[in-house]
C-alpha cells in the first residue's frame, strides 16, 4: 500500500468517525441478577426494547446472585464505572435510598424525559413497598413474589386430606396427617425471615418494627418479639419431634425437600413454579398462607419480595431519556404479563393482571393468582405495606442464626426472638450513624 | 594472593527487583494500607458520607462477645485441620516412600486433589452429604444417623474440617515425600542392618529428620486454615448454622461484601493481617532457627 493510499484511507477514517457516532446507538447498561431461565427472559426484553425503536440499545449483563449485583453496582459507583440501571433486591432498599448522591430517582428521570409516568396504574402492594413516606418512587418495581403455601396434591390424596390447610391450627393437624400417611416430614419452610417473620407479622397485621416498619425514619427499632410470634416459633419447634416440621436451610436450599416428596406442604415464594414444573414429578398446588386465629380473624395482605431497578446518577442526559423510555417499555400491559406467566412473578401493572386473565392464563393454571390475591387481599396498612431498614441483610443473617438454634434446639423461641431484636438494634443504629452525614 | 574483584554501582540488581518491588507495592501494601485506613472510618457503602472514628470500628468489635466466638472457633478449625492433614499426609508419604511398583500412579492420585479449585471441591462434599439427595446422607441413615449440617453445627463444622482437610493433604504429601526422599538412604539401611523395625525406623530417624519440613507445614497449614478455606467454607456451610462455621475471614467477607460495612470489616482484616505477621515473625524468629538436625 502505497503512503498516499494511506493518507487517504485515516483522512476518511477520520471524517467519517463522526458520522458513524452520530448513528451509533446510545448505549444502556443494565445490571441484574437473573440467572438461567430468568436470565433469558431478561435478554429478551432488552431484545425485544432494543427491536422496538432505533435510538437506544439496552445491554443486560448478568452479575451473579442479588447480593453480588449490588455489590458489583456499589464497587463500580465508587470507581466511577456505574451502570446506567441495576436490579436490587427489596432488603438493599434502604441501603439505596440512604445513597442520595449516587441514585436518580425514578418519578425524577421520568419527569425530565417528558415520558408519561402514572402511579396508580401500579399493584399498590407492589409500589408501596418501594416508596419514600411522601409517596415518590425511587425505582422501578420489576420481579416482585410474595410467598404463599405449596402443596403435594398426590401426597394429601394418599393421607386423604380433602383441602389444604387455612389456619396454622390445620397446618400442625395436616402435616401429623401427612407423617401417618408415611412421608417423613409434613412441612418446611424457605426465606424464613421473609415467610415466617415479616411475612407473618404483614399477614396478621402486626408490626415487626417501630416508625412504621421504619419507614418513617432511621431511627427505628424491631420490636418483633412479640408473644404470638414468639408462641408460634415455638409451636413449630416442638413440632420437630414429630417431623411435622423439618429446617431445610436458609433461602430456598428447602427446595428439594418439597420436589423429593419429603415434605408434604411448603412455604416459599410464588416465583417457584418454573423450578416445580421441572423438578416435581407430583400434581402441585398453592394456596393462601395459613392464618393465626389466635392473632387475627382475617388476613390482611402479604408482603413482596424480589427486586426493582435502580437507576444511578452519572451518566449523559440522553441516555436517561433512553433509561425513561425503556422504564415506559417495561411496564406495558403485554411485556408485563408475558414475564408475570413465563417467570411466575406478579405483574406490576393491574392492566397485565387483566391481559392475563383474558387470555385465560388463569383457568389454564389454577392457583397462578393466588400470589396477586394475597397481595391486593386488603389495603395495605402500615404494618403490611413492607418494610424499610437498613442493614437489612445482616438483619436477616441475624434472624437466621437465632431460628437455628431454635430448631437446633439450643435456644428457646423467646430468647431466640429477643436475642434476634437486640442484635438487629444494633445494626440498625450502625446503619444510621453510617448515614447520618 | 587473593584478587578481590570489585564491581562499580551497577543499576542493573536494581532493575531486576523492581517488578517485585513494583507487585508487592500495588497488590499488597496499598491494598493493606487502604484497609488500615478504611478501618477508621465509619462510611456508608457509596462512599458519600464518611466519619473518621479513629479506633471505634475496633473497640465495637472487642465489645462484641461473638466476635471472641468466631476466634475461639477459627482456632478450633484450624487446629483440627492442621492436625488432620499433617497427619494423614505423613501416613500417606510414609507408605508412598516405601512403594515401588505403580508409585507414580499413586502419588499422582494423591496430589490430584490439590488442582481442585476450593470452590469446587466444597461443591463436591455438599453433594455427598446433602441432607436430603446425599450420598453418604443415604449410607449414614441405614445406620440411624440422621445427618444434617443444615442444622446440626457440630456436623456442619465437621463437614468444612473434613473438606478442608482433604484439599490440602496433597500439599503436605508433596513436601513430606520430598524431605523423606532427601533423607540419605544409607541411614535407613544402617539401622534396617541393626534390626529396627519400620516402624522404629520411623519415629527415630525419618520423623526427625523430616522436622524442619512439619513445622514449615505447620504454619503454612495454620495459613490455610484461616484464610484459604474461605472457598470450602462459603460453598458448604456459608458460615451457618447459626455461625456455627464462621470462621475469621469469613466474618470479614461476609459483614464487609453481604452487609456492607466496611469499616468493620476492614477493621477485621486489620486484625487478621496482624495475626499474619504474628505467624510469620514466630516461624522466622524461633521454628526456623531451633529445629535443626542436620
Amino acid at each position: 500500500m502505497n503512503s498516499q493510499l494511506k493518507a487517504y484511507l485515516i483522512l476518511c477514517f477520520f471524517v467519517l468517525m463522526p458520522i458513524n457516532a452520530a448513528y451509533a446507538k446510545t448505549k444502556i447498561s443494565w445490571w441484574h441478577a437473573m440467572g438461567a431461565e430468568n436470565g433469558e427472559r431478561v435478554n429478551k426484553i432488552a431484545r425485544d426494547f432494543n427491536n422496538s425503536q432505533d435510538q437506544y440499545e439496552v445491554e443486560p449483563s448478568y452479575k451473579g446472585n442479588y447480593t453480588d449485583t449490588m455489590t458489583a453496582s456499589i464497587a463500580a459507583f465508587r470507581a466511577k464505572k456505574q451502570p446506567h440501571i441495576v436490579q436490587v433486591f427489596e432488603v438493599g432498599t434502604a441501603t439505596m435510598m440512604a445513597a442520595k448522591g449516587a441514585v436518580y430517582p425514578l418519578e425524577e428521570v421520568m419527569a425530565a424525559a417528558n415520558e408519561p409516568f402514572d402511579k396508580s396504574v401500579y399493584l399498590p402492594a407492589v409500589i408501596s413497598y418501594y416508596q419514600t413516606p411522601t409517596g415518590q418512587l425511587l425505582s422501578m418495581p420489576f420481579n416482585s413474589s410474595t410467598p404463599v403455601l405449596w402443596y403435594n396434591k398426590d401426597a394429601f390424596k394418599g393421607a386423604g386430606i380433602e383441602s389444604p390447610p387455612t389456619t396454622w391450627k390445620e397446618m400442625h393437624q395436616t402435616a401429623k396427617a401427612l407423617r401417618k400417611s408415611g412421608m417423613s416430614c409434613g412441612f418446611t419452610f424457605g426465606w424464613q425471615s421473609w415467610t415466617m417473620i415479616e411475612n407473618y407479622s404483614a399477614w396478621h397485621n402486626q408490626s415487626i418494627g417501630t416508625k412504621e416498619n421504619g419507614f418513617a425514619g432511621f431511627d427505628t427499632e424491631l420490636a418483633f418479639n412479640t408473644k404470638p410470634l414468639k408462641k408460634r416459633i415455638k409451636a413449630i419447634a416442638d413440632s420437630q419431634k414429630n417431623r411435622e416440621f423439618v429446617y431445610g436451610g436458609r433461602e430456598d436450599s428447602s427446595l428439594p425437600m418439597f420436589t423429593n416428596a419429603e415434605c408434604g406442604m411448603w412455604i416459599s415464594s410464588s416465583a417457584n413454579t418454573a423450578a416445580l414444573d421441572s423438578q416435581a414429578d407430583f400434581d402441585y398446588g398453592r394456596t393462601f398462607l395459613p392464618l393465626d386465629t389466635d392473632v387475627a380473624d382475617t388476613a390482611q395482605n402479604s408482603i413482596i419480595g424480589g427486586a426493582t431497578l435502580w437507576i444511578m446518577k452519572g451518566h449523559k442526559d440522553d441516555a436517561y431519556k433512553g433509561v425513561a423510555k425503556f422504564m415506559t417499555y417495561l411496564s406495558r400491559a403485554d411485556v408485563q404479563a408475558w414475564w408475570h406467566q413465563s417467570t411466575g412473578y406478579v405483574p406490576i401493572t393491574l392492566e397485565a393482571e387483566q391481559v392475563s386473565r383474558a387470555q385465560g392464563y388463569y383457568e389454564k393454571h389454577p392457583g397462578a393468582d393466588i400470589a396477586i390475591k394475597q397481595l391486593n387481599l386488603n389495603k395495605p396498612t402500615i404494618n403490611s405495606k413492607g418494610l424499610r431498614f437498613g442493614n437489612m441483610v445482616q438483619i436477616r443473617t441475624v434472624i437466621n442464626e437465632e431460628l437455628e438454634l431454635v430448631w437446633g434446639g439450643r435456644k428457646s423461641a423467646s430468647d431466640a426472638l429477643d436475642n434476634a431484636v437486640i442484635r438487629g438494634n444494633k445494626l440498625l443504629r450502625r446503619f444510621e450513624r453510617a448515614n447520618s452525614r | 594472593m587473593l584478587k578481590r574483584v570489585h564491581f562499580g554501582p551497577s543499576w542493573l540488581p536494581y532493575a531486576l527487583v523492581l517488578p517485585q518491588v513494583a507487585i508487592t507495592l500495588v497488590f499488597f501494601l496499598w491494598p493493606a494500607g487502604q484497609s488500615i485506613y478504611q478501618s477508621f472510618l465509619i462510611q456508608d457503602p457509596f462512599g458519600l458520607s464518611t466519619e473518621f472514628v479513629f479506633l471505634e470500628n475496633y473497640e465495637m468489635l472487642l465489645d462484641d462477645e461473638l466476635y471472641y466466638d468466631t476466634f475461639g472457633r477459627t482456632f478450633f478449625f484450624s487446629i483440627f485441620v492442621a492436625s488432620f492433614s499433617l497427619g494423614i499426609a505423613l501416613l500417606l508419604a510414609a507408605m508412598a516412600d516405601n512403594i515401588i511398583k505403580g508409585s507414580v500412579t499413586y502419588r499422582t492420585m494423591l496430589i490430584w486433589p490439590y488442582a481442585v479449585a476450593p470452590a469446587i471441591a466444597g461443591a463436591l462434599w455438599v453433594f455427598m452429604f446433602d441432607p436430603t439427595l446425599g450420598v453418604i446422607t443415604h449410607f449414614l441413615d441405614r445406620f440411624g444417623w440422621d445427618w444434617n449440617h443444615k442444622l446440626n453445627g457440630g456436623e456442619a463444622m465437621a463437614l468444612v474440617i473434613m473438606a478442608a482437610t482433604w484439599k490440602q493433604i496433597s500439599y503436605n504429601f508433596l513436601f513430606f515425600l520430598a524431605a523423606m526422599q532427601s533423607i540419605p538412604k544409607s541411614l535407613i539401611e544402617a539401622a534396617a542392618i541393626d534390626g529396627a523395625s519400620p516402624s522404629r525406623r520411623f519415629w527415630s530417624i525419618i520423623f526427625p529428620l523430616i522436622t524442619p519440613t512439619t513445622f514449615f507445614l505447620l504454619v503454612v497449614n495454620l495459613v490455610y486454615a484461616f484464610f484459604e478455606t474461605f472457598g470450602i467454607i462459603h460453598v458448604v456451610t456459608g458460615g451457618g448454622p447459626a455461625k456455627s462455621t464462621e470462621i475469621l475471614v469469613y466474618k470479614a467477607y461476609n459483614d464487609g461484601f453481604i452487609g456492607l460495612d466496611l469499616g468493620s470489616s476492614a477493621a477485621q482484616s486489620t486484625i487478621l493481617m496482624a495475626m499474619v505477621v504474628i505467624i510469620t515473625v514466630i516461624q522466622f524468629r524461633f521454628i526456623e532457627r531451633r529445629v535443626d538436625y542436620q
